[in-house]
């Protein structure tokens, strides 16, 4: 029991992780239809950046995430400009393709800036945020993902409900024609949600970061990883990727804890098959019924 | 009356259906493509170094999984990142029966190619339901389950040990050495590219250019899509698998490490750079990338070796990678249509100078 309560709080908080991973990937889709394979790369990115503003530039951790967030966002803002802003209009493999050779530049560009070793924060949670139920221990570094994603979460459901340019974004992903007719700036718009989702994949990044160690190659790993939990929880669904991140979690720790460790890397992927033929859309998307 | 000689007009006068069929253009085209093999053939195998050998070779077998993506992406119009596992599904299934067995290569070739095309069919399945986005995903997910399986089914597969092979014989005549299996490759690959050309300028072909342009109309007008979808996985897995059975041959121990999610997009960028919807442009592609990676892994091992930029060259492995992305996103932001597209200007400019058209 004991062991099945253990596995049940690793598998939420790891996939809570991959939900908040996953949701600058659904900002992306949502706003543009853009399916970002650079998106592992644009966690370890913001990671990176903030790193060297901690242990380099020895800014205070407040300010250096602020500067983060910031140069993140900025990013998104340049690799649209450059890179996105071309293909407006083109076939779908050209994008992919993109977003595909951008992550191997990204990668690259890492290594050689950063080295491929493992690397980690100095230590700068307080302990009072721990929590403690009995004989259970949640650290303070998920109690502080909880608490980031939960805020994010309520903001970008705000955001996207209620602000102008969320109702812009919404527009132009259900049909981007009738959308620039009536007035949307499509290019505005674009430009904002990549900045965005970069900003929240650079946040998602730092959380990972603290928990696991920041390390190229496995921070891109869960870019890939963030399939599974997008088509799981519906691609254009925020709530729905926080959801879906959770089922994938859960799933892969009680695969590696009750049936083989082997497996636990595989087991999104197989699942993510079944999704598709069973329910294309997901949990929480939006059913675009074609039959041909 | 008969034409004896067709040279290329100053303009398209196409006026018979069986023009647009045509291979070669003009006859010119076709003296230069037999010379071409030719000088291939013979000289090739005696002039080049080992070294510069084995990269043909390499780009021989990169060529014919490459062609196999490009009827599947450029003709059909399926996004397939998964290529890569069947290529190595082929070289294990290779592996498998030529040690297991001890079957020829004349059987294994074959074999494995079939065995992964049945592969590539059941893959090829949920492209049912879906398409575009869904579909790529679920080829992703193709590629990680059969990665899985390579590693894990110790049994048939010896897990991450690998398999060693024999020397493949023709006949008697036990092939070993770049120059056999230069002839080997190469005729491989010549047969393969006859047989794709004139797929492709068959019904066959033009069912999977229909369902690539429009598979609404397509199906509208009578071509049953997921059948044709279907075929194309089978045949685009047919060359990944004999490609794979020939770099098992070649390299003559595989293990799981090399077929993995990179080759894919290796392979993928081939297409892209190559020229998707042609089958010249998937060999261009494969000589672009073997190419590059070589160029590029002698420069990392220059700076390393001789330790020209100081620190900084011993770190520059990961250049590599850079280069590679940036190779891919540059050409698709400035020639979407690939070196064939290139190669089809300069041509055209030559032909028509000293006139602009």
């Amino acid at each position: 029991m004991e062991f099945f309560i253990q596995l049940l709080i690793n598998g939420l908080s790891i996939g809570f992780l991959y939900g908040l991973s996953a949701m600058g990937f659904v900002m992306i889709f949502k706003s543009s239809s853009v399916l970002n394979f650079a998106h592992g790369e644009l966690l370890a990115m913001g990671a990176f950046i903030f790193l060297t503003l901690v242990t380099w530039a020895n800014l205070p951790i407040w300010l250096a995430f602020l500067v983060t967030l910031l140069g993140c966002f900025i990013l998104g803002f340049i690799v649209e400009r450059l890179f996105l802003r071309p293909l407006i209009g083109e076939p779908l493999i050209f994008v992919i393709m993109l977003t595909v050779g951008l992550a191997s530049m990204f990668k690259g560009l890492m290594l050689l800036l950063w080295g491929g070793n493992l690397r980690t924060y100095p230590d700068f949670l307080p302990q009072w945020l721990g929590l403690t139920f009995g004989y259970v221990t949640v650290p303070p570094v998920y109690v502080m993902a909880l608490i980031i994603g939960v805020v994010f979460l309520a903001l970008f459901g705000l955001f996207f409900k209620y602000s102008s340019q969320g109702i812009y974004m919404r527009s132009v992903a259900d049909n981007q024609k009738a959308a620039l007719s009536l007035g949307v700036h499509v290019r505005k718009v674009f430009a904002l949600s990549w900045g965005i989702a970069a900003l929240v994949a650079g946040m998602s990044g730092i959380v990972l970061g603290i928990i696991n160690g920041i390390n190229v190659h496995d921070l891109s790993a869960i870019g890939l990883k963030v399939f599974p939990v997008v088509i799981l929880g519906g691609l254009d669904s925020i709530v729905g990727a926080v959801i879906g991140g959770i089922i994938i979690g859960l799933l892969e720790t009680f695969t590696g804890g009750y049936l083989s460790p082997s497996l636990r890397d595989v087991v999104p992927y197989i699942v993510l098959v079944f999704i598709l033929l069973v329910k294309p859309y997901g949990l929480f998307g939006l059913v675009e019924i074609e039959r041909v | 009356m008969r034409q004896r000689f067709r040279f290329h007009p100053c303009g398209n006068y196409k006026d018979r259906y069986e023009d647009e069929l045509t291979v070669f253009e003009t006859d010119f085209g076709r003296l230069w493509a037999i010379v071409g093999l030719l000088v291939l053939l013979c000289f090739a195998p005696f002039v080049l170094s080992r070294y510069m050998l084995y990269i043909v070779n390499t780009i021989g077998i990169m060529s014919m999984a490459a062609i196999g993506l490009n009827i599947l992406i450029g003709y059909t119009g399926l996004i397939s990142l998964g290529h890569g596992a069947f290529v190595g599904v082929g070289a294990y299934a290779a592996a498998i029966l030529a040690t297991r067995w001890n079957l020829p290569i004349l059987v294994t070739l074959p074999a494995a190619g079939i065995i992964t095309a049945l592969l590539g069919m059941v893959f090829g399945i949920p492209s049912v339901r879906l398409k575009g986005l869904y579909l790529t995903i679920a080829t992703i997910a193709g590629q990680f389950i059969i990665e899985y399986v390579l590693v894990h089914w110790d049994a048939l597969t010896m897990g991450t040990m690998g398999i060693t092979l024999p020397f493949p014989s023709f006949f008697g005549y036990e092939i070993s050495g770049d120059r056999g299996f230069f002839y080997l490759i190469f005729t491989c690959l010549i047969l393969m590219v006859f047989l794709a050309i004139n797929l492709m300028r068959s019904k066959y072909g033009r069912a999977f250019v229909a369902v690539r342009d429009n598979d609404r109309a397509a199906e509208g007008m009578g071509i049953p899509i997921f059948r044709y979808k279907l075929l194309s996985f089978g045949v685009s897995s047919f060359y990944a698998g004999c490609a794979g059975a020939l770099w098992a041959y070649y390299m003559m121990s595989i293990t799981t490490e090399p077929f993995n999610l990179m080759l894919s997009v290796e392979f993928i960028a081939m297409v892209i750079i190559g020229g998707l919807g042609s089958i010249s442009g998937s060999i261009f592609g494969a000589v672009f990338i073997t190419s590059l990676n070589e160029i590029l892994r002698w420069l990392t091992d220059w700076a390393m070796n001789t330790g020209a930029l100081g620190d900084f060259g011993l770190n520059l492995a990961p250049l590599r990678e850079f280069v590679f992305g940036l190779a891919i996103v540059l050409f698709i932001l400035f020639e979407p249509r690939g070196i064939a597209e290139l190669w089809r200007i300069v041509r055209s400019n030559f032909r028509l100078w000293p006139f602009p058209y």
